[in-house]
């Protein structure tokens, strides 16, 4: 015998207006209460701007100025050219010279931009370039291309360039950029296998484009005892290594420098061969050389840029002199090797600066331009410009003094534009597709603002590749990558919200489930009695 | 104008390069194919402790080891980030202070003389962790606390603690599941951070940590399959506590005899601790790598064998003049800075002061009487 309470009338409509309210509380405030509160805020990003940037299609664009010079095209073919009167004349002693002058003459006739060529046509019968040599490349941004085109008779204007074409593209893939040079900066994003060897070996050996770079010099003096060492490097790094370092600041920052450090060995034992009485370090043994080094070289804490090194080292003196072998056993004249993406060392021999009977320890006063000039060389194969193949019947002007020519630092700029699209393209869309996968993750403001400004500055870059102004594409194309790079690696990005499904079960159901089951069998209560009361009013109406 | 176009494909597909790229590398001829063996240009190490209190030595042991091996085969301090998540050398109950032994009878110490432990204590937490992998850290954070790998840099990572069926614990407080551990990798691989990446974990269940990669050009090892444990080698009566993991000992030596110009390889590696030494049954991954096994070095990852290339083209430069440097003629230094001459303080005359308190005592005794001045002499 259960005794149930009985309720009046309205005590139930109480009870039932009571439950009711209580259930539409829970729904219509609780609900989005909840979902409001565990909320991650996810500050807004141009998905729309960032989904262009994958099928990205780049252009590149050079400008080319042809110049004719007189003798090359029949007078018929010169009337249609618009002429201007530039005339050179001089007497020059030797061939060679006359041609750095008429080069280095040219050069101040004209203004070239960052990115374009000049190209000179001389007559075929010239004297200026010697017999077997078709295209000069001098210093600057102009070539000297020998060419028969009067032969073409009668043609207009068009042919006559139709017929130069060939040649000025194979200048142009000296000079500005080929397919080579453009797969081997998008390495990171093609497939494996589409780039040479050549080029991977280059791709390999430069450092990626960074917005800095350290590069430190260091003296080893294994022997204080016997050598008492003098490099003037400061005077050194003025004169020969900051003039490239200054050209190159479109490109990254620079900070250089110095150390000596004393009892600091090689790793290795070098051999002594009686042959040539001298120690010897085989090619083999030098790749055991760097590590043991590596350890006492030490850099700067507080950046995290890519370091270069460069180490000459002095051997002591009862390893001296010491050279360098390559792999058929041969001297190396510059007794110098360098790693990929780490720098290079020297050995400097100065064993022939002292007898056996002078009195140690020697003063010795190091020659900066023969060890600069090694050091400087491998700073540029370091920087990305590669080692000069010049196509046959070319002749290119070496840099010299200056370190690096113009259209060389032209190409490297190419490709370091095309690497920071590529870069800053392929960050913001993986960084697009992480955010969107993952759900909670928080998304401030200042990562939306990054991602914004460099998805600008990429597109930015893409007009001003297409539209040939090398410069501005670079300047935009940085500001791209670094903008990318923030957003990328921003400290709050880091998604420690993994929840398994289970997880999240075992979580709200202790929460929610008590305080919902009541609601939830009142309400359906509720439904059955209105059922059961319009099933009555029903049957009362039959 | 000249116009030259180009398009590049943003993606990277796996599955058609692996017979392009093995037919690419089988070509061997002159030294120039040493260059191609590899891509890796250099080596970095990730080695993690995870469990603190002093009955966890092993772990520590574990990791100072390979640590240890690490450095002998030539990854230089710059380049690898130790994190132990306690002290065990200067711990209070070790009866040997300063040293952490990996043989019973104090054979080897593995802490040595030149540790350098990048994250202690506390700071080992996985969020830590996840920070050094992805590079998300603040931008405060020191050069030896970083992981600065590029896209030629080969990453040995190695775990040890106390883990489960998909997770690893951290500090006895949190853990790190097999999913975040393939999210991370899938990020570096996202910013090219890594070229090859050989994981060895050495934990409970350890199979488990790399079920879930799914990134290309991972290799993993670990020390035991989902459902067994990893046992420990042998304990030390002295110290007492369980020296070294049956794993990583038999591992140590293993790597032991290697050395930096050794050709051993992988297979070799697979082959360390069978289950008649282990008890359970190491297990690896070789599926997402794209070379084959037999053909990675050891001193791949382990060790790090620089590619060197002779410098052939050199410079010529003309020795720089200087030119002589003119110095203005300058005043000495007393001319410019004109200093006032020091303020002597002034003291009173000497003995006045003594005079000064001779007469305040006189006085006293005058107006209390004498008899008080027996009290000072």
């Amino acid at each position: 015998l259960s005794i149930r309470p009985v309720l009046s009338d309205p005590e139930k409509q109480r009870g039932r207006s009571a439950a009711v309210a209580i259930a539409a509380l829970v729904i219509a405030a609780g609900i989005p209460l909840w979902w409001k509160t565990t909320e991650t805020y996810r500050a807004w990003l141009p998905a729309a701007r960032i989904s262009e940037l994958e099928a990205l299609q780049l252009e590149l664009r050079v400008e080319v100025e042809v110049v004719f010079a007189r003798g090359t095209l029949s007078p018929e073919q010169q009337k249609k050219v618009p002429a201007s009167r530039i005339t050179y004349e001089s007497c020059c002693k030797s061939k060679s010279l006359c041609l750095v002058e008429a080069d280095h003459a040219l050069h101040t006739l004209t203004e070239t931009s960052c990115g374009s060529v000049v190209i000179y046509i001389i007559p075929e019968a010239s004297a200026l370039l010697p017999q077997d040599m078709r295209v000069y490349v001098g210093r600057s941004r102009t070539a000297l291309l020998r060419s028969q085109v009067a032969s073409v008779v009668g043609a207009g204007l068009p042919e006559v360039l139709a017929a130069l074409d060939p040649q000025m593209e194979q200048v142009l893939q000296t000079m500005s950029f080929n397919h080579q040079d453009v797969t081997a900066a998008l390495t990171d994003r093609l497939r494996p296998g589409l780039s040479t060897r050549d080029s991977l070996a280059d791709s390999m050996r430069a450092f990626k484009s960074s917005p800095g770079y350290e590069i430190t010099f260091s003296l080893l003096n294994p022997d204080p005892k016997h050598h008492q060492l003098h490099w003037d490097v400061e005077a050194a790094l003025d004169a020969y290594i900051y003039p490239l370092l200054h050209k190159m600041a479109p490109v990254a920052n620079f900070s250089v420098d110095s150390q000596i450090l004393y009892y600091a060995v090689l790793g290795v034992n070098p051999r002594y061969d009686a042959s040539a009485s001298a120690y010897t370090l085989s090619a083999d043994s030098l790749a055991h050389v760097i590590n043991p080094v590596e350890a006492r070289l030490g850099s700067n804490a507080a950046s995290s840029n890519p370091v270069l090194n460069f180490l000459l080292y002095v051997p002591d003196s009862l390893h001296s002199p010491l050279i360098i072998r390559n792999d058929q056993k041969q001297e190396v004249a510059s007794n110098a090797f360098h790693s990929p993406r780490w720098g290079g060392i020297m050995v400097y021999n100065v064993d022939g600066a002292y007898g056996n009977d002078t009195q140690f320890p020697v003063d010795i006063a190091i020659d900066m331009s023969r060890v600069m000039g090694v050091f400087l060389s491998q700073l540029r194969l370091m920087l990305g410009f590669q080692q000069t193949g010049a196509p046959p019947g070319f002749v290119l002007e070496a840099a010299g003094r200056e370190g690096v020519a113009e259209w060389e630092l032209d190409r490297l700029l190419w490709s370091r534009s095309v690497e920071n699209v590529a870069t800053a393209s392929a960050s913001i869309t993986s960084l697009a597709q992480l955010l969107d996968q993952i759900a909670n993750i928080v998304i401030n403001d200042n990562i939306a603002q990054q991602v914004a400004s460099a998805v600008t500055a990429l597109q930015a870059a893409v007009a001003e590749l297409e539209a040939g102004n090398l410069a501005l594409a670079l300047e935009h194309s940085r500001e791209a990558i670094s903008a990318s790079e923030r957003a990328f690696f921003d400290p709050s990005l880091l998604h420690l919200l993994y929840f398994p499904d289970d997880q999240k079960f075992a979580i709200y159901i202790p929460l929610f489930l008590p305080m919902c089951v009541p609601i939830l069998l009142s309400l359906l209560k509720i439904f059955r009695e209105v059922q059961q009361h319009r099933a009555e009013k029903r049957a009362k109406r039959d | 104008g000249w116009k030259r176009g180009s398009s590049f494909l943003p993606g990277i597909d796996v599955t058609d390069t692996k017979l392009s790229t093995s037919a690419f590398l089988l070509l061997h001829q002159a030294r120039a194919e040493r260059f191609f063996r590899s891509d890796h240009t250099n080596n970095w190490a990730v080695l993690v402790c995870t469990s603190r209190f002093w009955f966890n030595y092993r772990h520590v042991a574990n990791t100072l080891s390979v640590y240890r091996s690490v450095k002998r085969l030539g990854i230089p301090d710059s380049h690898i980030v130790l994190m132990l998540a306690d002290d065990m050398a200067c711990n209070h109950r070790n009866p040997k202070p300063a040293t952490v032994f990996s043989h019973k009878n104090m054979e080897l110490n593995v802490y040595g003389d030149d540790v350098e432990v990048d994250y202690r204590g506390y700071e080992v937490t996985v969020e830590n962790f996840l920070r050094v992998l992805t590079g998300r850290l603040p931008p405060s954070t020191p050069r030896s606390k970083r992981l600065l790998s590029d896209d030629h840099s080969n990453i040995l990572i190695y775990l040890t603690g106390h883990g489960g069926n998909g997770f690893l614990k951290f500090q006895d407080s949190e853990e790190i599941s097999n999913v975040e551990l393939a999210d991370a990798f899938e990020q570096m691989w996202q910013k090219r951070r890594y070229n090859e990446l050989l994981f060895i974990i050495d934990t409970c269940q350890g199979a488990s940590m790399y079920e879930r990669f799914y990134s290309p050009n991972l290799m993993a090892l670990a020390s035991s399959q989902v459902g067994e444990d990893s046992l420990s080698h042998q304990p030390d009566l002295a110290i007492g506590v369980h020296l070294m993991d049956r794993y990583t000992f038999y591992l140590l030596e293993f790597l032991e005899d290697i050395h930096p110009a050794s050709q051993a390889n992988m297979n070799d590696l697979f082959k360390v601790c069978p289950k008649s030494q282990c008890v359970s049954t190491p297990g690896h991954r070789t599926d997402l790598f794209q070379r084959d096994p037999g053909s990675v070095l050891i001193t791949d990852f382990f060790g790090s064998v620089r590619k060197v290339e002779i410098t052939m083209e050199t410079i010529n430069l003309t020795p720089h003049t200087e030119t002589a440097l003119a110095y203005v003629d300058q005043l000495p230094v007393a001319q410019i800075i004109h200093q006032k001459p020091k303020q002597k303080d002034w003291h009173p005359p000497d003995g006045f002061i003594l005079g000064l308190w001779t007469l305040i005592l006189l006085v006293f005794f005058r107006t209390y009487g004498i008899k008080h001045l027996k009290h000072i002499f």
